[in-house]
């Protein structure tokens, strides 16, 4: 066989795989919808869940964001004033937060912190077989351990957005009015006449709706489906992050765009 | 402890015969398995009376846990039937499935202990999931479950904190939580000391006699085996070699449960694994 007829049929492979993945996985949320009733049962697991998925991540959340901001603050004001613009720099850093900055960076440092841990922990309960103790005990795993631990992602997600834009307009305040003085009246006053309930704060919310949807369905599928050995789980978790990193980036594009209107298209 | 048995005793083991299947808890009729095109059983047929304990020993990779997979119905067989209590486990609907389910207890090879909870919230589990008893009920069933196994002083301990004999222990209370009509116990020897090991061995037996619960022990520890089985089925390269009661297993002379009972090295199990010839490899580079 040629090389090219060869590497043909390696991308051939790709591509069917790759479909073949996304229609799993489009099955894998199916039966976690499915069994979501059955789950919300026992609330105090999903409540659980999302402590260990919300709260464990507020440090690395509220941190960045505070630094963000603060470096919003900088590069913002270092254009702004060219323009004479300064007192704009509570807009600037509040859209670019509430718009963008908060549900991607949140998204992608809660599929670190977040993602690989829930995937760590499902692929070694699979490893020590304890999905497989759970379904002889007639427990379905679905239900008891990988629809609490997605819904807990799902609801963390914008509230952990929204704590990061909390934090990064906060560190943008230290920088623009502590740090190089802009009035504090027109850096609030300009932040509360442009930013807007509809569309700017609910885009936002949306975008983090959709990453932690799309965060947890990764980390629980590849957790629920990884190989039972320490280099199965290894790999699983390293999968997690990298596709659900890759997912947001290409998400962020798709809804931004549906999302934006500034052409008037 | 005599066996449904229809045949006579013999030196060589018959691999063909079967127990009464009147008295049969379970089933296995001619099941085929293979995992892709790699086959693991090849028409196995056995039968396990009620309320005994029948032991399957083969060498690792032979098939042992498959066959429990199957009874479970986490695997389904290609070929063949596989019944438990005379219903076709592969023909259950989920529904009934889950039902059967509730009637067994199965003990895993390295326990499946829950590791985020406790040795008591372990044990509690399937009383939870499966019960409407209130606290207080849950409570006392646990502390008698493990006194069985002589554990109610660990109740607090995490899986973390205790050896692998207790794991094993803990594991056999969870496994008995519901007064199972069955308990299938995959290699509940392996990696135990002697002592916990016969602690394992004589709580198999003392549960099954006073639950009254039907037994499927995995195992390749023969000598354990041997002391607390009514019955052994032997399996090699997914079929069944042999089987017979333990004084009949004593006594054989078939190559293969001999090499078994024996620890012979090489038999009809082979130390090597398949390889073209010796010289041939060694040459190889020179030609």
């Amino acid at each position: 066989m040629s090389d090219l007829a060869l590497a043909l049929r390696r991308l051939g492979g790709t591509v069917t795989g790759g479909v073949a993945r996304l229609g799993y996985m489009a099955r894998f949320l199916g039966a976690i919808l499915w069994q979501t009733p059955m789950a919300f049962r026992r609330l105090h697991l999903t409540v659980r869940e999302i402590y260990f998925s919300g709260v464990l991540s507020l440090v690395i959340i509220l941190m960045s964001g505070l630094f963000v901001g603060m470096v919003l603050a900088l590069q913002g004001y270092e254009v702004l004033q060219r323009y004479g613009a300064q007192e704009q720099l509570g807009l600037v850093v509040a859209l670019s937060l509430v718009r963008e900055l908060a549900p991607v960076i949140g998204g992608l440092l809660f599929a670190s912190r977040a993602g690989s841990a829930i995937t760590a922990e499902i692929g070694l309960m699979k490893a020590t077989e304890q999905l497989s103790a759970m379904e002889m005990m007639a427990v379905d795993p679905i239900a008891r351990v990988v629809a609490p631990r997605f819904w807990a992602g799902v609801v963390s997600m914008p509230l952990l957005a929204a704590l990061f834009s909390a934090f990064g307009i906060f560190g943008g305040y230290l920088i623009g009015v502590r740090m190089i003085e802009i009035d504090a009246g027109a850096f609030w006053g300009q932040m509360q006449a442009g930013v807007k309930v509809w569309p700017d704060i609910t885009n936002g919310v949306i975008k983090s709706i959709v990453f932690g949807a799309a965060v947890s369905l990764i980390a629980v599928l590849e957790g629920y489906d990884a190989k039972p050995t320490a280099e199965g789980v290894s790999s699983a978790t390293t999968r997690t992050v990298v596709i659900s990193s890759l997912a947001i980036l290409a998400l962020d594009f798709v809804l931004t765009a549906f999302m934006f209107r500034g052409v008037g298209l | 402890m005599p066996v449904a048995a229809t045949a006579d005793s013999h030196a060589t083991l018959s691999p063909t015969r079967r127990l009464d299947p009147a008295a049969a808890a379970i089933e296995l009729v001619d099941v085929s398995f293979s995992y892709d095109t790699r086959p693991i059983l090849r028409g196995i047929t056995m039968t396990v009376p009620r309320g005994k304990i029948v032991a399957i020993m083969g060498a690792s990779g032979s098939g042992k846990t498959t066959i429990l997979r199957l009874i479970g119905g986490q695997l389904k067989p290609k070929k063949g039937k596989v019944l438990v209590g005379g219903q076709s486990v592969s023909d259950l609907e989920p529904d009934a499935l889950y039902a059967l389910r509730r009637k067994f207890g199965m003990l895993f090879q390295f326990g499946a202990l829950f590791t985020d909870m406790t040795v008591f919230e372990n044990i509690a589990f399937p009383m939870r999931e499966h019960t409407e008893l209130t606290e207080s009920m849950i409570r006392d069933l646990v502390l008698m479950k493990l006194d069985a196994v002589g554990l109610r002083g660990a109740a607090q301990l995490m899986p973390s904190e205790l050896s692998g004999g207790m794991g094993r222990r803990v594991a056999l209370a969870r496994a008995i939580a519901l007064d199972p009509m069955l308990v299938m116990y995959d290699e509940p020897f392996a990696g135990l000391d002697p002592i916990s090991l016969a602690v394992v061995g004589q709580l198999i037996r003392r549960l099954n006699d006073a639950l009254g619960i039907t037994s499927i022990v995995v195992t390749h520890d023969v000598y354990e085996s041997l002391k607390i089985v009514d019955y052994l089925y032997f399996v090699s390269e997914g079929k069944i070699v042999a089987s017979g009661t333990p004084d009949e297993v004593r006594a054989s002379s078939d190559p293969f449960v001999r090499q078994f009972v024996d620890g012979q090295p090489d038999g009809p199990v082979r130390f090597h694994y398949p390889a073209p010839p010796y010289h041939k490899a060694l040459l190889a580079d020179v030609e």
